[in-house]
């Protein structure tokens, strides 16, 4: 019996778009942990649902019209975040909770709409993936794969650094613009399989882990998303069989998965710091000066 | 033989942040091949003239010229190496000594979508260079102050700069780390290079030195009598350098 519920077709779309949601969100989120921007990703989704409010209002497709707030919200982000002033903070919590206002709003404008169908996008609903979600999800998680994995080192030089990154000459805008937009595309993956409000977790979380375990940043990347489609490829097994919230379940293994590294790592350092790392023997600076991250 | 155009030339610049004016009628120049010390009291506008010099603040009045090019026109971006006045060199995720100083070699990779056996030998060579060869796939964040300071530092030299400009390269860096970071530097500019090196006290750097600047309240301290900053250049590192000069220098010229 739950082997048939497995294998049946809606569930193998399911899996399938939460792993294209597990693998691309963690590539993309690293270089927004990187810049210590892990929020930002919620802040475009809440954007994102004004854009599914329309969609629905006008009877457009709302993974569209998501997307297109999303880019949006995102390119204004990145221009608010550019002009560095310190009422940055102030413009991106209006933009944050103009976003989910006017989406509450517009939705409700419509009679015909009901709630569940708003609850649909803020917290995913990956058993509904058609085939054509499907087609649409691989495009989107193909670019911000492109992106993520292919500009890894100029996008890692300006999340790292972009005042060096600058001087060096690289198309920091561009690149930041770029970051943002892929961002946006990112929220739009993960709205069908984790939805609006538990996006950020996806991008967040996995790498969160991974940065525990590997030795770099190119490590933690690659480490992030085999954590990502594992906990998307669980949770759907999981909430498939148990008749669980598909996308709560998901970022629950991602997070539960988050709490066991932490305490196997924490263990693992307290048995090594009884016998130290000869490496760490006589060093030249005094070891005060150690700076732990 | 023509005459090469200053590394760096600036010219009665003011510049400074939004509503905070800094620096007035500030002009200075660099010859390939000099060591230039600006030093000052905190808060003199040291930083900000050299981040200025870099393109990194707007210029109110004045210009500034790299290498004989008007700043908003210069773009061989890869002849310049630049460590910021920061503590640490940690982000978000962690990452490799090696990684850190690759992104230096940007400049001159430019958008090369897999590094070249050349890039990957500068990169090596840099991180050689500051004496972490055998930290370079170590976590940058698990290093100490001083040799993330020298992290910052290969990446400057990565790029195989002819100028380097250092914001209080040393500041937290011991007496022995000093020492080296002085050959380091005393290396590059027998291979040609130039520096403007910003510095509270010079210390081992001190010999070094061609000529220095002192600023106050953004104004250039005009050079009076006592003072010993401005050096004969046949006065500059008299001692003949021990370590192999400019190794970092070598492939592409
Ligand atoms: N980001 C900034 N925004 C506004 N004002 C700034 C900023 N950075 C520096 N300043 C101001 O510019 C002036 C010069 O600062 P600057 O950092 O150039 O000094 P400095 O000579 O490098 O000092 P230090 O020795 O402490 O490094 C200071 O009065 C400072 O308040
Ligand atoms: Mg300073």
């Amino acid at each position: 019996m739950t082997i048939e519920i497995l294998t049946s077709p809606f569930m193998r779309y399911a899996l399938l778009a939460a792993v294209i949601t597990g693998v691309s969100a963690p590539a993309l989120g690293t270089y927004l942990v990187q810049r210590r921007l892990a929020l930002i990703g919620d802040g475009i989704g809440h954007v994102a649902l004004t854009g599914v409010a329309v969609g629905l209002l006008t009877a457009t497709s709302p993974v569209l019209t998501a997307m297109l707030a999303a880019v949006a919200g995102a390119i204004v982000i990145e221009l608010v975040r550019e002009r560095g002033r310190t009422s940055g903070d102030v413009a991106l919590a209006v933009l944050f909770y103009g976003g989910i206002a006017g989406g509450v709003f517009l939705v409700n404008l419509s009679a015909s709409h009901t709630n569940t169908n708003l609850m649909t996008y803020l917290f995913g609903s990956p058993l509904t993936t058609t085939r054509e979600d499907l087609v649409v999800l691989a495009l989107l998680g193909a670019a911000v794969l492109a992106v993520a994995l292919g500009l890894r080192p100029w996008l890692f030089a300006v999340c790292h650094d972009e005042e060096y990154a600058r001087v060096s000459g690289l198309p920091v805008r561009l690149l930041n613009l770029l970051l943002a937009v892929t961002t946006a595309l990112t929220v739009t993956v993960a709205m069908r399989a984790v939805g609006l409000l538990l996006v950020s977790a996806l991008m967040v979380v996995p790498v969160a882990t991974a940065q525990l375990l590997a030795g770099g940043f190119r490590a933690t990347q690659w480490l992030a998303m085999a954590i990502g489609v594992l906990a998307a490829g669980a949770g759907i097994g999981f909430a498939g069989v148990y008749d669980t919230a598909p996308g709560a379940t998901i970022v629950l293994l991602a997070i539960g998965g988050f709490a066991v590294t932490t305490v196997v790592v924490a263990g693992w350092r307290r048995v090594r710091r009884v016998r130290p790392d000869a490496r760490d023997g006589p060093a030249v600076e005094p070891p005060e000066v150690v700076l732990t991250r | 033989m023509p005459v090469s155009p200053p590394v760096l030339a600036v010219r009665a610049l003011s510049a400074g942040y939004p509503d905070r004016p800094v620096l007035r009628d500030v002009s200075l120049a660099v010859a390939p091949g000099e060591v230039l010390a600006i030093l000052g009291a905190n808060g003199s506008g040291k930083s900000t003239l050299v981040r200025a010099a870099l393109g990194l603040l707007p210029v109110t009045t004045g210009t500034i010229s790299l290498f004989g090019t008007a700043l908003p026109r210069f773009r061989q971006r890869h002849r310049i190496g630049y460590v910021p006045q920061r503590v640490g060199a940690g982000s978000g995720v962690p990452a490799t000594v090696a990684e850190v100083v690759s992104s230096g070699r940007l400049a001159r990779r430019r958008l090369r979508w897999l590094p070249r056996a050349t890039d990957r030998a500068a990169v090596a060579r840099a991180i050689a260079a500051v004496g972490l060869a055998d930290r370079r796939r170590d976590l940058v964040g698990t290093l100490s102050g001083g040799q993330q300071q020298r992290t910052l530092i290969a990446r400057a030299l990565a790029s195989e700069p002819d100028l380097l400009v250092l914001d209080e390269p040393t500041t937290g860096v011991d007496a022995a780390s000093q020492l080296a970071f002085a050959a380091t530097i005393r290396g590059f500019v027998a291979g040609g290079g130039a520096v403007v090196l910003v510095a509270h006290e010079l210390g081992p750097l001190a010999e070094l030195v061609s000529r220095s600047v002192v600023l106050d309240h953004g104004r250039v301290v005009p050079p009076g009598p006592g003072r010993t900053g401005d050096r004969a250049p046949d006065h500059v590192h008299p001692h003949a350098p021990a370590e192999p000069p400019g190794i970092w220098r070598g492939n592409h010229r």
